[in-house]
């Protein structure tokens, strides 16, 4: 008896790796699968860990806080800043003192106390109609509401995250009263209603309905690699606006460690995958976002589109203004 | 068992169901008075105009969609009647954001009919000058919806057309009146019930869309609920808005029902009515009107579906698409049999107490239909969790391990939303089945010493099979179309076909997962021509 109960304990010991590698790390992501799925799916290759994905384009902040302390999320990923500083505010995140990170990702694109951090940035461009459109390379956001550009201005939904932001950054530049006032006269120069995303907009723009519009920079990438939507791509410029004062508003895509992990290894290890080069190539040649590793460049057609001045006012500056933006877009009626 | 046992039944299922709307009623009663002021001061009045009119003009459009059509196949013999009884309910089988995307995309500045009506008119279309034909407004919208809700009433109110009693349609006739006349005046107020069950829906339907009027640039107060609860960051106020709407909802309903007073609308089966035989432009636009909302809600947008699936050739072999479809599938089933079961203890529990209050359980587990279906999985997280944590604390204080998210975590919460989210649809299928039930049957089964479960058994289950069908196809239809709670609620590694469609849609390329959305169509194909077909079978 004795003797079969030490074999068996022997033949565990030799046996649990192979039950060690049944490791897994859970993330929630804002981000869809399809985006993500090949950069995970690398790093299970790597490392054996299993990467279980939930995706949900709303509310997944709420779940968390509802979960509490028996939430099975490791990992967060949100493709835009505010989200990821929501959960962090909330006491949802927890901090990844990795030493790893501080190598891999600059000062500015993460966290003081280590609890969000940036993986690729994107910037708010403008697309501008090729032969309607003079002075492009001048072209500032405030000139969005100038009466030059009356019934020539498509945009998706002021309510959009990516939208958001912008407002905020100009409520941190300019102040409430500018910003309401500049909101205004963007509401009268618009060809539509706010509709669509930032793709339908270049398709408008494409179709004559408008001149301009506002998309993130990666979106020219997809569309000149999408047989449907080439067409759209080649009727504008990519324009990286206010490059004669503050510089583009940039976004973020980002990560944060849940609060409860309940893997916190392979969170860790994920990680620092997200933001090690192998990944962050993947992101640049996939998403044609611009990585954060300063150690890996844009792709050729990113870096094709020409070099630009980002707004340096810290993220987190711009955050603060948030609600504001929203309280406005509804006394100016943005979207009706 | 005896009428209180079964009260005591009704009750706590529908107390199960009615944990979610409560606890989010708790949230409503948060202080947030400043951003509800802000909304008021804004936008609020624009979204509740905004709102009545989406509703009224999809109720309005489902009606004139819905109820000449009913009548006709009910009653009227015309070319091809035989193939348009199930015809018509096909556009159930469409997801509403389907059918909105293809629509636009076909009315789009750049699509095909602005297009041919631009180079027949010779349009000018200089930037900021042209007129535009706007699809992305209100009535657009209203029309999207009521092309895909409209099967809801016709299927009601043709089976109500059916049952009448024919005697009635028959001195109607032989008083003179014409097949209108006789619609117009004996059997659209017969089916009263009927019509508003089956407008009740559609009107919740409507009231809850998110999908489709985001997609629209409509914004209602549904969009008012999303705002303040994930742009604000409120979702105290954001529950306070679906409360709102809730009662605004109740409200109209008890006026109908006091409206409709102390009349009774009971179904003698004594066969079918000899039918109305269409000749001439009669039977032609009859015809013509049924052909016309097949192709509008279902041909035309399968077709393009199909041509997105050729067109981009991914027609992912991927088996898991397969386990995806079978994963939604037997979810949909489970939920359609537990809605359907509870609809009958509650419309018999209603029918056997002499109490006035037994009529409750029923309702308040219907009011769940109202919320929008983010703020429903909310709120269906709010007492499932703390459930659970409070069980996971027990169990490590009392030295165990801690067994994680049972709950919340599983395919539970998903069945558990569905099921709250569509008791609604079984209550009302089940509940007009049981309204048009004689007492006197009843009567006579007590006085032969029958007990309640061998009166439900043996007299009213076989006597309301159509509706038991009708109730389990109909929510099993729901469930594979739903979307907002699915995402919320589905754990790991877990979709449903209507989640993985929507990581395309979107981002609006519907185009990728055309293959699977046909899959969707696909599943509710099946038990929709069940539907009709139950439907068809005469007592």
């Amino acid at each position: 008896m004795k003797k079969s109960g030490l074999t068996a304990v022997v033949l565990s010991i030799l046996v649990s790796p192979v039950y060690a590698a049944d490791k897994e790390v859970n993330i929630y992501s804002y981000r869809q699968p399809f985006l993500i799925e090949p950069i995970t799916e690398e790093f299970t290759k790597e490392t054996g860990i299993k990467v279980n994905i939930l995706y949900s384009k709303k509310g997944i902040a709420e779940k968390l806080s509802r979960e509490g302390k028996y939430s099975p999320a490791d990992v967060v990923l949100t493709s835009d800043f505010n989200r990821l500083l929501e959960i962090t505010k909330k006491g949802l995140t927890q901090a990844n003192q990795d030493v790893v990170l501080t190598e891999t990702i600059p000062t500015q694109y993460r966290d003081d106390n280590r609890h969000w951090f940036a993986l690729t940035t994107r910037a708010r461009a403008m697309y501008v109609s090729r032969d309607r459109v003079s002075d492009q390379q001048s072209l500032t956001y405030e000139q969005l509401g100038s009466p030059d550009f009356k019934g020539r201005v498509c945009i998706r939904s002021g309510k959009h995250p990516y939208n958001i932001s912008l407002i905020a950054s100009m409520v941190a530049h300019h102040g409430e009263a500018e910003t309401k006032a500049w909101l205004t006269k963007l509401k009268g120069n618009l060809a539509r209603k706010p509709q669509g995303n930032d793709r339908g907009q270049v398709k408008a723009i494409q179709e004559g309905v408008c001149d301009i519009s506002l998309g993130n920079s990666y979106y020219f990438g997809k569309m000149l690699n999408n047989e449907e939507q080439k067409p759209w791509a080649a009727a504008v410029n990519l324009v990286f606006p206010n490059q004669i004062d503050r510089g583009t508003h940039v976004n973020i895509s980002g990560m944060a460690m849940a609060m409860h992990a309940p893997n916190r290894a392979e969170a860790e290890q994920l990680m620092a995958y997200l933001s090690s080069d192998k990944a962050q190539v993947l992101y640049a040649q996939m998403n044609m976002e611009y990585p954060v590793n300063p150690a890996v460049e844009p792709s050729e057609m990113v870096k094709s589109w020409g070099e630009f001045e980002a707004d340096a006012l810290p993220l987190t500056e711009t955050a603060k203004h948030r609600q504001t933006a929203y309280r406005l877009l509804d006394e100016v009626k943005f979207d009706l | 068992m005896n009428n209180k046992k079964w009260l005591i039944l009704a009750w706590a299922t529908s107390f199960c169901l009615i944990l979610p709307a409560l606890f989010l009623l708790a949230q409503s009663f948060a202080p947030d008075t400043e951003l509800f002021d802000h909304l008021w001061e804004t936008v609020l009045p624009d979204y509740i105009v905004n709102t009545l009119q989406l509703v009224s003009l999809v109720l309005i459009f489902s009606a004139l969609f819905a109820i000449p059509v009913a009548w006709l196949v009910a009653m009227c013999d015309f070319p091809g009647k035989r193939y348009f009884q199930w015809l018509l309910m096909l556009p159930l089988a469409m997801p509403a954001y389907v059918v909105a995307y293809v629509y636009t995309d076909l009315f789009d500045f750049a699509g095909p009919i602005q297009r041919v009506l631009r180079a027949l008119f010779q349009w000018d279309v200089a930037v900021g000058q042209h007129w535009f034909f706007e699809i992305r407004n209100v009535p657009g919208a209203a029309v999207m919806l009521a092309l895909v809700l409209y099967p809801y009433l016709y299927l009601i109110a043709r089976t109500a057309f059916l049952e009448q009693g024919a005697h009635l349609l028959q001195v109607s006739r032989s008083l003179g009146q014409s097949p209108w006349q006789s619609f117009k005046r004996v059997a659209v107020p017969l089916c009263r019930p009927a019509i508003v069950v089956g407008l009740v829906f559609i009107g919740a339907e409507a009231l809850g869309d998110f999908a489709t009027v985001h997609y629209f640039a409509v914004n209602t107060l549904t969009t008012a609920v999303y705002d303040s609860w994930l742009g604000h960051g409120s979702l105290s106020a954001a529950a306070k808005i679906s409360i709102l709407m809730l009662i605004g909802v109740m409200a109209i309903l008890a006026v109908e029902r006091w409206q409709r007073g102390r009349q009774r609308y009971y179904h003698k089966y004594t066969g079918q009515t000899a039918l109305f035989h269409l000749s001439g432009w009669q039977a032609k636009g009859a015809s013509a009107y049924c052909a016309l909302l097949v192709f509008a809600g279902f041909i035309l947008p399968a077709l393009i579906l199909l041509s997105y699936t050729l067109k981009s050739m991914s027609f992912n072999t991927d088996s898991q698409l397969g386990v995806v479809l079978l994963q939604t599938a037997w979810l949909a089933i489970l939920a359609a049999v537990i809605t359907t079961a509870l609809a009958i203890i509650f419309s018999f529990t209603n029918r056997i107490s002499r109490q006035a209050s037994a009529a409750l359980p029923s309702k308040l587990s219907s009011m769940s239909y109202m919320m929008p279906s983010t703020v429903l999985a909310i709120a269906v997280l709010i007492p499932m969790t703390l459930f659970e944590i409070t069980l996971n604390d027990l169990w490590v204080w009392l030295g165990f391990d801690a067994p994680g998210l049972f709950l919340s975590g599983t395919v539970f919460a998903l069945v558990f939303a569905f099921v709250v989210r569509f008791q609604a649809v079984a209550n009302g299928t089940i509940e007009s089945s049981f309204l048009a039930v004689s007492p006197s049957l009843d009567m006579a089964a007590k006085s032969m010493g029958k007990s309640n479960q061998q009166l439900l058994f043996s007299i009213h289950i076989p006597l309301i099979r159509k509706s038991i069908s009708t109730a389990v196809l109909l929510v099993f239809i729901e469930c594979m179309k739903e979307l907002p709670a699915a995402l919320l609620l589905r754990p790991f590694n877990f979709d449903t076909l209507a989640t993985y469609v929507y990581q395309y849609v979107s981002d609006e390329q519907l185009e990728q997962a055309a293959f699977a959305a046909i899959l969707i169509v696909l599943a509710g194909l099946y038990p929709v021509i069940r539907l009709t077909q139950t439907g068809e079978r005469t007592t």
